[in-house]
């Protein structure tokens, strides 16, 4: 067996040779759909994203050429139905393909998490049957990139304070305002805007690429998903059809139950971070020897490795019973918000003890783990941010807001 | 055309490997299985992509229990139209040979593809065995399959160079690397694996001639590091730190 392990891996550093963990062996809670799944992605990012994705990362660049990898491998929209695009798979195959490609990193994941939950979930789930025809086979294609517009510059964990608005004008609506901290928004095609109409409510508007008015200026300076592009929407009196509102919501729901979708993937995301981290520890702490044995071999060093795989487990197994909740539709907002605030905590905590297992080779992106560290202090506080996620759960379990 | 992929289950190449009863048996505790790389990144692979480019249907085949339906499955998921599995535990290539026999002999078949050989018992015995019984022409360690009007090309390694070979089907091959590229399913694919046929066939009686008498793992070598030809820092380092040579 040994002779083909060297016939087909070529062994260096900048190979990736990681290997999953399941410690308590949660992989027999996983259906055969679910493991191809995992299986797939995973050889994905070994091949597409891991060679390249240091280099990028380093030079801020976002690698556009995997939008069209995602879409092949299928990971736009995998629980929307096969017949508008998707890949007709159930929540938990959705979870374990975000854990792998986070796993190659958070800026890939976001690149799918945006365009498969936050574009393809509301347009299927809020839009019209034209709408979903039109717009979800190009984007489970990827022919078109979404994006969606909620957090504005003044508004980022309260999103009902929002100003960009919409207003009446015959067939159309005049939309102006501006959001900000928008994943994917300089490529995108299409965009998935929030905005108040004249009676305060809150709707869905498609905004495309080439309306007048419109523009998606890019952020730059991020420390962090180096390799995923962000950047505004800015709407000058843009007018919209509207054929172009989602009609089928109304209010703060329709926006918050896509972040629920993203945040049950995020939840399963970060586990992946964590998991190349302790990868990378456990075997480093093998081969890096001091005083004359591997630094493994020493308590400080077990004790560190030894937490993260019990961290680990106790978020694999939460996340897996969050995904049987949500194949069942039982999910709240609340429980996911649990999910997501621990696992993402957790994959920062073990980002930051892998680092210095690794000690000064920790800190090049010789490891992956200074990339997965800086990736997730983004990841603790998008999507709802790590405190607000805690009075989430405060609210659920006392009944009383401490919001406001 | 008909096109027999014969796929093995094997561990994963970075198993631990452990012996249980006495050294007699393989210890498959918390073991990882996969398809056998050859069976799958090669012989699969290239018969998919002669059925794409010229028409025809493959199948594979496979000899052993339930448990190995996920790789039947992901053999589906990378293309194959149907699936066999003959339902016994495999015991010996002879027992697994005989298996493949039967099924041609009630499916005749054009090209019956193998992997050159498994990556756990290395044995590289199943596609001879089958072409003698089945009196099939067989090119062994095939790097390359072309067809070119009714007749194949096939480059076969031998040692120092190739050997090029022309011949019609049916015939039997056995996949070495370069046949093909790995093929990673996609996630339609996948989900529509599920509705491809796999049909579970009893097992034909074998008399077994040979036992298994004692499994040793090979003595421990002094480990070889190899080093990124562009990383001088950490030959260094080896060479200074670990080694204490400089």
């Amino acid at each position: 067996m040994s002779q083909t392990v060297t016939e087909t891996k070529h062994i260096s550093q900048k190979t990736d040779q990681y290997q999953g963990h399941d410690y308590y062996g949660v992989d027999a809670l996983l259906s055969e759909d679910h493991l191809l799944a995992r299986d797939a992605v995973r050889d994905w990012v070994k091949k597409e994203v891991s060679p390249i994705i240091e280099d990028y990362s380093n030079r801020a660049e976002c690698p556009y050429h995997l939008f069209k990898g995602l879409a092949d491998i299928g990971a736009f929209g995998p629980s929307i139905p096969e017949e508008y695009g998707g890949g007709g798979m159930d929540e938990i195959a959705y979870g374990v393909i975000m854990q792998e490609l986070e796993r190659g990193d958070s800026g890939v994941r976001s690149m799918a998490s945006v365009q498969g939950s936050l574009v393809m979930y509301p347009i299927y789930r809020f839009g019209s049957e034209e709408q979903k025809r039109k717009y979800l086979p190009k984007l489970g294609s990827g022919e078109f990139i979404g994006c969606f517009g909620l957090t504005e510059p003044d508004h980022g964990s309260n999103p009902s304070g929002m100003v960009t608005n919409i207003k009446d004008d015959g067939d159309h609506v005049i939309l102006n305002g501006a959001k900000m901290w928008i994943t994917n928004s300089p490529v995108a095609d299409i965009a998935v805007v929030w905005a108040k109409d004249e009676e305060g409510a809150i709707r869905g508007v498609i905004v495309e690429k080439g309306m007048k008015g419109f523009s998606a200026p890019e952020i730059h300076g991020k420390w962090s998903l180096r390799a995923s592009i962000t950047g505004e929407l800015v709407f000058e009196d843009v007018r919209v059809p509207k054929a172009n509102i989602l009609p089928n919501v109304k209010g703060l729901k329709g926006p918050l139950s896509c972040l629920s979708k993203a945040r049950y993937g995020i939840a399963w995301g970060a586990i992946g971070a964590a998991l190349d981290c302790y990868d990378s520890a456990l075997r480093y702490s093998l081969e890096r020897e001091q005083f004359g044995k591997p630094i493994g071999g020493f308590q400080l060093t077990q004790k560190k490795l030894a937490e993260m795989i019990t961290e680990i487990t106790k978020a694999q197994l939460l996340t897996w019973r969050l995904g049987t909740l949500a194949n069942d539709g039982k999910a709240t907002p609340a429980q996911i918000s649990m999910a997501k605030r621990n696992n993402v905590h957790m994959a920062l905590e073990i980002a930051r003890e892998a680092r210095q297992i690794h000690g000064g080779m920790g800190i090049t992106n010789e490891y992956p783990i200074m990339r997965h560290m800086m990736n997730l202090e983004t990841v603790l506080t998008y999507e709802g941010t790590h405190d607000i996620h805690l009075l989430i759960t405060g609210m659920d379990v006392t009944g009383i807001n401490a919001f406001k | 055309m008909k096109l027999l992929v014969c796929i093995s289950k094997t561990p994963e190449t970075t198993a631990k490997i452990s012996f249980s009863d006495d050294g007699t048996s393989f210890n498959s505790d918390g073991v990882q299985f996969i398809m056998n790389p050859y069976d799958e990144w090669y012989a699969l692979v290239r018969a998919v992509e002669l059925a794409e480019s010229n028409g025809g249907e493959v199948t594979v085949l496979h000899v052993g229990e339930s448990s190995s339906d996920i790789i039947i499955r992901k053999a589906l998921s990378i293309g194959a139209h149907k699936a066999a599995r003959v339902d016994a535990v495999p015991t010996s290539s002879m027992f697994v040979a005989t298996q493949i026999v039967n099924y041609v002999k009630n499916n005749p078949q054009d090209i019956v593809f193998f992997g050159k050989e498994t990556i756990d018992y290395n044995g590289a015995e199943v596609g001879s065995m089958v072409s003698e019984m089945l009196d099939l022409p067989y090119i062994s360690f095939a790097s390359k399959l072309e067809k070119q009007g009714d007749v194949f090309h096939c480059d076969r390694d031998i040692e120092g160079g190739i050997q090029t070979v022309e011949l019609s089907p049916p015939f039997a091959i056995s996949a070495a690397k370069g046949m093909a590229e790995q093929r990673i399913p996609n996630m339609k694919a996948i989900m529509m694996s599920k509705r491809k046929p796999l049909e579970v066939l009893e097992p034909f009686q074998v008399d077994e001639k040979v036992s298994i008498s004692q499994y040793n793992l090979p003595p421990s070598k002094s480990g070889v590091k190899l080093i990124d030809a562009d990383n001088m820092e950490e030959l260094v380092r080896l060479l200074k730190d670990v080694e204490k040579v400089l």
